[in-house]
């Protein structure tokens, strides 16, 4: 099966303009996302990583090059893809159970319908019984997993994710992933990840790009061709896993120690 | 799994501990309320005669009196009503007005650019100044008095309704756009409820200047209304008479207040903080 390109960034370059001077966030960066797979983003802090997931969105655009999404240049804002941003983003005013039906609800699906849905999500990322809390009850990582199940809840086509599990302990996140592998596995959403953690990449990812520190270029992609269905609690003891995870983490150190100097 | 028969005992008590701890210091602070106002109001008393003349101060019971004469005669009930009628109604007009037009250019940034230099110089305008003008164009009665606190609530709740579209979150806008949302969509469901709370907040700082627009009214012309009470005491160096309405301003005030807290509380639960 040749693989179908979803997302693709030509030679983009993103500028920031402040009154403390310009910021090259990211440059020359081609990259091509295929449908279904799984890619993951990995790179220092501030090597422009929001910044290219804002750009799959729609919701910025690049100073130079083009991003384009099935061929053609994304719109604004592409509805196509769902997006879980790094910071919080849930509407304080509303239950955790509307937060993760609004999607449904902006589709005119009746109240129980989408309930029943949210429920359903809000129950596979561990948060049953806390569908009537409000968001300013819950702790950051409960939210963060709130806005996991809103993100999942309506199924988009294409899913967009900036450090999920960021906030949650280890033990958990390991639950998380399990049960995001299992989620994906049915449905094959193509699926950008974007995370500090190398682990939690090569886990969970078909495919692992590095980045440079600012600004962001490509250092390298790896295929992870560790076999599917991956126990998420035992996959890091893998020999192969370690050899992918040696050579991965010689990319990063670069990127960060080069970050550093800056 | 069943319960120890000390933990079936012990949780429920724990939560009933917590409740009357939160009930015993309550009634701290309310007897120490009751307190200050005890001793102001005795402090009050002795010095009036004794330190100071009544005339300048009056005495609580003077006060008391003249109170308990004016609701006697029904004349306490009628000025208050007249007051009450053009402060709610001016509220009520300048709320409503205040929270259309701030709405109306929050929504829309061209008319917003066109109009502000003209808000900014209204907004700026002590707008107690304008009572004379509307004594004039609207008579002694109620209306001009409701045109006025209508004119100061407007600037009030207008200008926070507006900041309040300004502050909404650009992120919580792109999640519902990136969601398909419609522009109407956004509106409903992410605009309109992060604005009321300004709004609410406009709303309760100008209750008190309603009650000023329609006071301020009463006191330049009028023969009717709390202020004209005032006015009219101050006329004839009663002082107890003056104490009394502005005592009954305070009340009136208060309640006010009180009102829009509690509906606030209701519209606002998601902000209560869990007890
Ligand atoms: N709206 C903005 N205005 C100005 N500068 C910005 C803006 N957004 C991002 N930047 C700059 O662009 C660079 C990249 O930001 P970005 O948020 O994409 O980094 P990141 O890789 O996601 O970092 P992190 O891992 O810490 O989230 C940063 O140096 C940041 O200062
Ligand atoms: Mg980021």
């Amino acid at each position: 099966m040749t693989p179908v390109p979803l997302i693709e960034y030509r030679d983009i370059a993103r500028r920031f303009t402040t009154r403390r001077g310009t910021v090259t966030a990211c440059e020359h960066v081609d990259l091509t996302v295929n449908e279904g797979e799984f890619l993951a983003i990995v790179g220092p802090s501030g090597c422009g990583k929001s910044t290219l997931l804002n750009m799959a969105a729609g919701l910025l655009q690049p100073s130079a090059g083009g991003v384009f999404y099935r061929g053609e240049k994304v719109p604004e804002p592409n509805t196509r893809v769902g997006y879980m941003t790094q910071r919080d983003t849930l509407l304080p005013w509303r239950s955790v159970e509307d937060n993760v039906a609004i999607a449904l609800e902006l589709r005119g699906q009746d109240r129980p319908t989408r309930l029943r849905t949210a429920h359903e999500w809000l129950h596979r990322v561990g948060l049953k019984g806390f569908e009537n809390a409000y968001p300013a009850q819950l702790s950051g990582g409960m939210r963060r997993r709130v806005s996991m199940a809103r993100t999942l809840a309506y199924e988009p086509e294409t899913i967009l994710m900036d450090e999920p599990f960021g906030a949650l302990d280890a033990q958990l996140r390991l639950v998380m992933h399990d049960e995001l592998l299992k989620l994906w596995a049915a449905t094959r959403t193509t699926m950008v990840f974007v995370t500090h953690d190398l682990t939690e990449a090569i886990t969970l990812a078909d495919r692992v790009a590095v980045f440079s520190a600012r600004p962001g270029r490509i250092r390298a992609i790896e295929t992870v061709d560790l076999p599917r269905p991956r126990d998420v609690f035992r996959i890091r003891f893998d020999p192969r896993f370690g050899e992918l995870h040696d050579r991965l983490w010689g990319y990063l150190e670069e990127s960060v120690r080069e970050g550093v100097m800056v | 799994m069943t319960m120890s028969p000390t933990e079936a005992i012990e949780a429920p008590r724990i939560g009933h501990d917590v409740l009357a701890s939160a009930r015993a210091e309550w009634f701290k602070v309310l007897a120490w309320r009751v307190g200050i106002t005890v001793v102001g109001l005795a402090l009050w008393e002795t010095a009036s005669g004794r330190l100071i003349k009544p005339f300048w101060i009056s005495a609580p019971s003077a006060i008391w009196a003249q109170l308990y004469a004016w609701v006697e005669s029904g004349d306490l009930w009628m000025h208050m009503r007249i007051t009450l009628t053009e402060t709610v109604a001016g509220f009520v007009l300048g709320a409503v007005s205040g929270i259309a037009f701030g709405l109306a250019l929050g929504l829309n940034k061209r008319l917003a650019a066109v109009l502000d230099p003209f808000i900014i110089a209204f907004y700026s305008l002590p707008k107690i100044a304008l009572a004379p003008l509307f004594i004039l164009w609207f008579g002694v009665g109620l209306a001009s008095k409701i045109v006025l606190a209508t004119f100061v609530v407007f600037f009030l709740v207008f200008y926070n309704t507006y900041a309040g579209t300004l502050a909404v979150e650009q992120e919580l806008v792109d999640v519902l756009r990136l969601m398909g949302a419609t522009r109407w969509q956004i509106v409903r469901k992410v605009i309109l409820p992060s604005v009321l709370l300004w709004i609410f907040t406009g709303m309760k700082i100008s209750v008190p200047y309603a009650l000023i627009g329609a006071v301020v009214g009463e006191m330049m012309a009028s023969n009717k209304g709390l202020g004209y009470l005032i006015q009219a005491s101050a006329g004839q160096y009663d002082t107890s008479g003056v104490f009394a309405a502005l005592f009954v301003l305070m009340i009136i005030a208060t309640g006010l207040h009180e009102i829009l807290k509690q509906s606030e509380r209701v519209m606002l639960r998601w902000k209560e903080d869990s007890t």
